[in-house]
């Protein structure tokens, strides 16, 4: 059972202080959505809000056409699974999970059945009798799933889950969330900084930052043609490089770009009208856009400082003629080493280009407002 | 080296002897010296005659000792629930912050500093009979006057009213402070498993402060078991002894009649209940929480 979920133009604030502005979101039934953005950006609270854990302050949500923020947590359809899993100390893992079905009276046979099936699902079952205290972070972020799936909600919601386990533990259970959300079918709705999480769980991610949602794609959309340059900044390990613009002209082919140091490069981007060709312009070039041209070859001249071998590639960090800073990659096999000069290559079909307001441009499609 | 260890080692000792000297002198040797003047016959003013456990044998028989006895028994039973039961509806009640409650919650603590002089003079002044508080609402109400301190029965329930209301600060604050380490998730957690308020404060909020339960009921055990400056101020042990408790009817026999072996025997006999009660309680209450 899952349901669409429509929030619109949702507010939060804490006294004086908006956390959330006027937020709308389409989730549809079944959808898997990652909340993705920095500490503070108002994620968990707009996830917190879905489950009525906040109240809001203005805005509507719904939940299979139903309306649900004026109803209590419990009479929503939905089940979360906390952070720090929040499961009663004092309870088994039985209990634990069937709690909640207790509390709306559910027969004992019946909280049994729905307890031993989930639990046979995520292999808990020899767990059953254990208390919290006695499990591993593993086996509780399991129990607290559990006890989301017995209620079989018709949405989940996830905040920031996988935070508390270790990189392999937190790995393993990304995959198996995965399984289980095409197992479940369930509208899911997961809230994370970990920007590995979102592109690998997601069907869409929500960028959100500074009390407003920046953009709203898949994680291809997101990674390939962020909307704004918050989201080109914040999506991709290593970073972007930013390069600022020295002087820029709009010809029949595209735009040309001065670089300073990097030097002129003539792109297909197309901009609308309305955004000033100079004056603030900067461009962004993720690192597999940017190879380390083989010596003899010609290139933007620059000095490796930093040299990451990384098996599969090499991350060069070089630094330009004029002070700025780029990112580069090369082989796996370079033996290139810190200190030494390269010359770079950038793939002009690969700039984004960013106009002074924060806004993205991209090569095959112009604007981009997400 | 190693000798330079172990004596640094040793030296380390020192820091908890300050500790250790009070210790035994106010607590090893009053209990050793109260057990050995228990067994002899002595008053204050000359050398003792051993005679062995005959005076806690006169004891056990004195029918007063044994109203004594019970009055304390029925006192600690009606005052112990109480104090925490009240102490932990306070807490509830008391257990967000505001203006008010941070105001009552000092206002219900308030009653603890007070020294027990204070405390039995207020609650003279409300059971007094004819220009007490009570009489006045009585006389207001047109009901027949109680004499609540001199009534058989009544003396008794004066004394726990009045040491409730003395003592309600500790289990209070104890209380609040347990609630306050319950994790918010856990609230959470139950309001999306749409537990109710009732299911909420038996299923999550008594199990996460049971230790504290236990600990507020164990220490006002101890506190309850040891009554005397109310009853002694309020109703000096009356009428006909309804309301002496074992302390009073030790510092009697001790201070009035001068049979400080008898007294000092009824206090081992008090001292052997109270750890007793504490006992039972503790491996009671364990035993029910064993594997959480």
């Amino acid at each position: 059972m899952s349901a669409s979920i429509e929030i619109r133009n949702v507010t939060k604030r804490y006294g004086g202080l908006t956390v959330l502005e006027d937020i709308s979101l389409s989730i549809a039934a079944g959808e898997f959505v990652v909340f993705l953005g920095p500490s503070g950006c108002g994620k968990s609270t707009l996830l917190r809000m879905v489950a009525g854990l906040e109240a809001l302050d203005g805005g509507t949500i719904d939940l299979g056409g139903t309306r649900i923020d004026t109803l209590p947590p419990g009479k929503r359809g939905v089940a979360m699974v906390f952070q720090s899993y929040a499961l009663y100390p004092h309870m088994t893992v039985a209990q634990n999970m069937g709690f909640g079905l207790e509390n709306i009276g559910m027969a004992r046979e019946d909280i049994a059945r729905r307890v031993t099936a989930a639990a046979d699902v995520l292999e808990i079952a020899h767990l059953l009798d254990r208390k919290p205290a006695k499990l591993s972070g593993g086996q509780r972020q399991r129990v607290a799933i559990g006890r989301a799936i017995v209620k079989e909600p018709k949405a989940f919601l996830f905040d920031e889950p996988l935070s508390n386990l270790d990189a392999a533990l937190r790995g393993r259970t990304r995959l198996e969330l995965a399984q289980l959300h095409a197992r479940l079918g369930s509208t899911m709705i997961f809230v994370t900084h970990d920007q590995v999480e979102a592109m690998t769980l997601a069907d869409r991610i929500v960028v959100m930052h500074n009390r407003r949602i920046e953009q709203i794609g898949t994680p291809m959309e997101i990674y390939r043609r962020p909307a704004t340059r918050f989201v080109a900044g914040f999506v991709g390990t290593p970073a972007i490089s930013i390069l600022g613009v020295k002087a820029a002209e709009l010809g029949p082919r595209g735009l040309t770009v001065d670089l300073g140091s990097a030097g002129v490069l003539q792109t297909r981007l197309q901009l609308p009208v309305a955004v000033p060709a100079a004056g603030g312009l900067e461009i962004g070039i993720r690192p597999e856009d940017v190879t380390v041209v083989p010596p003899g070859g010609d290139g933007i001249p620059a000095r490796a400082e930093v040299v990451e071998h990384l098996g599969e590639r090499t991350l060069v960090y070089a630094r330009l003629p004029d002070g700025q800073q780029i990112t580069a990659e090369a082989d796996g096999r370079s033996t290139l080493r810190a200190g030494t000069e390269v010359k770079l290559r950038l793939d002009p079909d690969a700039l984004h280009l960013f106009a002074a307001d924060g806004r993205a441009f991209h090569v095959d499609a112009g604007g981009y407002d997400g | 080296m190693a000798e330079s260890w172990r004596r640094s080692q040793w030296r380390n000792g020192l820091f908890a002897l300050p500790f250790l000297v009070t210790f035994a002198a106010f607590l090893v040797f009053p209990l050793i010296w109260g057990f050995w003047l228990s067994l002899h016959k002595v008053d204050l003013f000359g050398p003792g005659r051993f005679v062995g456990f005959d005076n806690y044998v006169k004891v056990l028989r004195d029918p007063q000792f044994r109203q004594a006895l019970l009055n304390t028994l029925i006192f600690v039973a009606t005052t112990v629930p109480t104090l925490v039961a009240l102490g932990l509806f306070l807490a509830l009640a008391l257990n967000h912050l505001t203006r008010a409650t941070a105001f009552l919650r000092g206002l219900f603590f308030a009653s603890s500093v007070l020294s027990v002089t204070i405390v039995t003079l207020i609650w003279r002044i409300v059971f007094i009979p004819n220009d007490g508080l009570i009489a006045l609402v009585f006389d207001h109400l047109g009901w027949a006057q109680i004499g609540f301190l001199s009534t058989k029965g009544w003396s008794l329930f004066s004394v726990g009213v009045a040491t409730v209301w003395w003592c309600i600060g500790l289990p209070m604050m104890l209380f609040l402070a347990a609630l306050q380490q319950i994790p918010v998730d856990h609230y959470e957690a139950a309001a999306l498993d749409n537990a109710n308020r009732w299911r909420v404060l038996t299923r999550i909020t008594l199990p996460a402060i049971r230790r504290t339960v236990l600990l507020v009921a164990i220490i006002q055990v101890v506190m309850q078991f040891q009554l005397f400056g109310q009853a002694q101020l309020m109703t000096n042990g009356g009428p006909a002894g309804s309301s002496r408790p074992l302390v009073m009817y030790i510092y009697e026999v001790g201070f009035i009649r001068w049979e400080v072996g008898r007294a000092a025997a009824a206090s081992e006999i008090l001292f052997l209940i109270i750890l007793c009660a504490a006992m039972i309680q503790y491996v009671v209450a364990t035993r029910n929480q064993e594997g959480v």
